[in-house]
């Protein structure tokens, strides 16, 4: 008797939860705080609110299905403005990938226009570089695993490991928020990834009077050493938004809204 | 008539004088060579370097460097994941003369990780090209830039982090040569030094990654000539042939330390230093910067290995600045003897002389009771002592070592055989007709090991059969 109410009081609950944090399918909620980014000192640090983020990358297959709906960013549909020649080189043709290519692999050959069309679609969007940093800094047990040596020691082992963007979603572990292979796989596209100003030479950016202006500079960063986090501000620094790369992909993030 | 043709003869000399006028223009500002025609760089990589420039007139010159990411051998067993310039580090050598307008096109494969760029000290402009040449992979980036000033220059990547983008081997050399080329020598070769941070230790197997702690503290695990250990060593050596001029080129990418670059056996005739207009002579050692570079050119005149190394030595010896420079040809005495001779020398001069050790000579444990024990330990003793000069046989080495078999010289005289292995001897003598003039030293024998050896070696090769007994030993000891 005793056990049926329990198990009642608890089933009611489990349903109310679910109502209360209505979490989307394939999406993880992210508490918001502040933290310090790479770029910042001590009098700024960001704020990220709460939110939610996409568990894995976005896949070839998921990206097959996009563009089966939505014509305009098949590769010969594709305007030249939105996204370069390399946009999906990787395909045999409009909606379908080269055999050589995994379905469940994370979609790459993607242009930022492309990509954040597609997260608005699904009714989402790309995640900030804040966001994104802010999720990608957590180790499987801590939020901010930067001081680990392990954690910067992994990702640096996948810097130097050919042709990553080959493997399938979901090899490496969760971290702390549930989130997969925000290292390890493929670059990620971020919404404000040129917000860091960087000019091509990395080393006179110092000089910038610019809150951001260290993205890619080692004086006056918060952390010398974590030279991985250089790299990712490195690389978003080279990009255009109609670029196309063979190890840069996506996922999105979407808003929590403040009231039911 | 006449006059017409003098006329005549008149303008063509004038236009020919103008002619040859203009072509030997020299132009106070090189930014004003005026460049003709385009043409593709002959790009190389280590050691070997493009067509010399000689006197070819300015040109438009299209460089195209490929940016490549990949696993090398640092050394047997241990692999490092390289970030090249040309699939090579160094990168390749790129070979313009002063007044080139140099357009460059820097391709970053679809396949590498990360954005890179270039900075090349022959450019004048912010940067030296890193600002306009950022490239991310799967992309082409093109700027173009004249060479003002001759001179030997490095060029490496300055994306961030760029201590780390050099130390991973992004870097190479750019030449400018000077109006009508340098002067043409037998051989050149190309030679880059830098220093490599592993996670493991020296040697440690496996792929390794790049140490950042370990390079912002500038402890290489290597340090190398071109790229990895035994790169110029071996088959890998760089050659020449007696009397050939060789001139190096020789760049240090760092990105932490300097080189004290240095051939064993060799003195530079010139060096180019730090790889400008100043020239030195007769040098052993030049210093190179670590991002720096430096002309060295000698000429090679007796046939050897001669090796190549960073004098800060222990760099060369563990932990790989080693190469080798091989030549081959005809041996000139007067210059290089070779070894004469492999003598005997004396601490004490010319004199008797005994091995630096104490005189407490532990006697033999268990004294010979019979000829037989006598002569099975004194062909012990004998083999242990004697055999390495008197050979197995007593037969002695010629011209060296005197025989012991039917020697004359032993035969006579008893005590004077006895004396000889007590104190040693050194002086000429004459056995069995030969003359010797060597060194033999005191034996550290026992009384009782002497009289066995002795005994043995009467007792063998044809020799007077005599018995020395312990005694006799003692006697001649004694008489002094």
């Amino acid at each position: 008797m005793i056990k049926s109410q329990a198990f009642r009081i608890l089933f009611v609950l489990l349903v109310f939860q679910t109502m209360l944090y209505a979490q989307s399918e394939g999406m993880v909620s992210i508490k918001g705080s502040r933290y310090l980014p790479l770029y910042g000192r001590d009098s700024t640090v960001v704020a990220v609110k709460d939110f939610e983020m996409d568990v894995y990358p976005v896949t070839n297959s998921q990206f097959e299905d996009f563009v089966k709906k939505y014509p305009k960013w098949q590769k010969s549909n594709v305007i030249s403005l939105f996204a370069d020649k390399g946009y999906l080189v990787n395909w045999k043709s409009d909606t379908e990938l080269k055999d050589s290519e995994k379905p469940n692999s994370p979609v790459t050959y993607v242009s930022w226009f492309a990509a954040k069309d597609y997260c608005e679609c699904q009714g989402k969007r790309l995640p900030t570089i804040d966001e994104w940093e802010y999720v990608a800094m957590a180790d499987k047990t801590t939020k901010d695993a930067r001081s680990k040596p392990e954690y910067n020691a992994e990702i640096l082992a996948w810097y130097e490991a050919p042709r990553t963007n080959e493997n399938t979603i979901g090899l490496h572990p969760e971290n702390f928020w549930g989130v997969h292979d925000l290292h390890g796989l493929v670059w990620e596209w971020t919404l404000d990834f040129n917000s860091v100003l960087i000019s091509g030479e990395s080393r006179k950016d110092v000089d910038k009077d610019n809150n951001l202006f260290c993205g890619s500079a080692a004086v006056n960063a918060t952390d010398l050493m974590n030279y991985a986090a250089f790299m990712r501000y490195a690389i978003r620094g080279s990009l255009k938004a109609k670029y196309s790369m063979k190890n840069l992909g996506f996922r999105c993030v979407k808003d929590i809204p403040n009231e039911f | 008539m006449k006059t017409i043709l003098k006329l005549m003869m008149l303008i063509l000399t004038l236009t020919m004088v103008s002619c040859f006028n203009n072509k030997e223009t020299e132009y106070a500002n090189t930014e004003d060579i005026p460049v003709n025609r385009e043409m593709l760089a002959e790009l190389t990589s280590p050691p070997h370097l493009p067509t010399p420039v000689g006197r070819r007139k300015a040109k438009k010159l299209i460089v195209k460097m490929e940016i490549l990411e990949k696993v090398g051998e640092m050394t047997d067993g241990v692999e490092y994941m390289y970030w090249t310039f040309g699939g090579t580090v160094p990168g390749s050598f790129i070979r313009t003369r002063v007044g080139d307008e140099v357009e460059f096109h820097l391709q970053n494969h679809p396949d590498n990780k990360l954005p890179h760029n270039i900075d090349m000290h022959a450019v004048t402009g912010p940067g030296g090209g890193a600002e306009s040449s950022f490239v991310a992979p799967g992309h082409e980036k093109v700027f173009s830039f004249k060479t003002l000033n001759p001179g030997l220059y490095v060029y490496h990547c300055a994306t961030a982090p760029v201590g780390m983008h050099i130390a991973n081997g992004m870097y190479g050399l750019i030449l400018v040569e000077p109006e009508g080329g340098l002067p043409p020598v037998d051989k050149e070769y190309y030679i880059m030094q830098g220093d490599f941070y592993t996670k493991g230790a020296n040697g440690e197997r496996g792929l390794q990654p790049f140490d950042m702690q370990k390079a912002v503290d500038e402890k290489a695990d290597y340090v190398v000539f071109n790229g990895k250990v035994g790169a110029l060593t071996g088959d890998n050596a760089i050659t020449a042939k007696v009397g050939e001029t060789v001139r190096l080129f020789v760049g240090n990418g760092g990105p932490g330390l300097v080189s004290s670059f240095h051939v064993i056996g060799e003195i530079f005739d010139r060096v180019h230093v730090e790889g400008g207009d100043l020239i030195n002579e007769n040098v052993q050692t030049t210093l190179i910067p670590a991002g720096g570079a430096a002309m060295v050119e000698f000429r090679v005149d007796v046939p050897g290995t001669f090796i190549i190394v960073d004098h800060s030595i222990f760099r060369a010896f563990n932990k790989g600045a080693l190469g080798m420079l091989k030549v081959e040809g005809e041996e000139n005495k007067k210059i290089y003897s070779g070894e004469i001779r492999d003598d005997i020398y004396l601490p004490e001069g010319p004199g008797i002389q005994s091995m630096p050790t104490t005189d407490e000579v532990v006697a033999s444990e268990i004294p010979a009771k019979s000829f037989e024990e006598q002569m099975e330990f004194g062909k012990n003793a004998y083999m242990q002592t004697c055999f390495a000069c008197h050979q197995a046989e007593g037969q002695g080495i010629p011209n060296a070592f005197p025989p012991l078999a039917n020697s004359d010289y032993l035969n006579a005289d008893v005590s004077r055989a006895i004396g000889i292995v007590l104190r040693g001897k050194t002086g000429e003598i004459t056995v069995n007709g030969e003359k010797y003039n060597s060194v033999m030293t005191r034996q550290m024998l026992s009384t009782d090991e002497i009289a066995n050896v002795m005994t043995y070696v009467y007792n063998s090769w044809g020799n007077s059969k005599k018995v020395i007994t312990k005694e006799m030993v003692e006697k001649v000891k004694k008489s002094k």
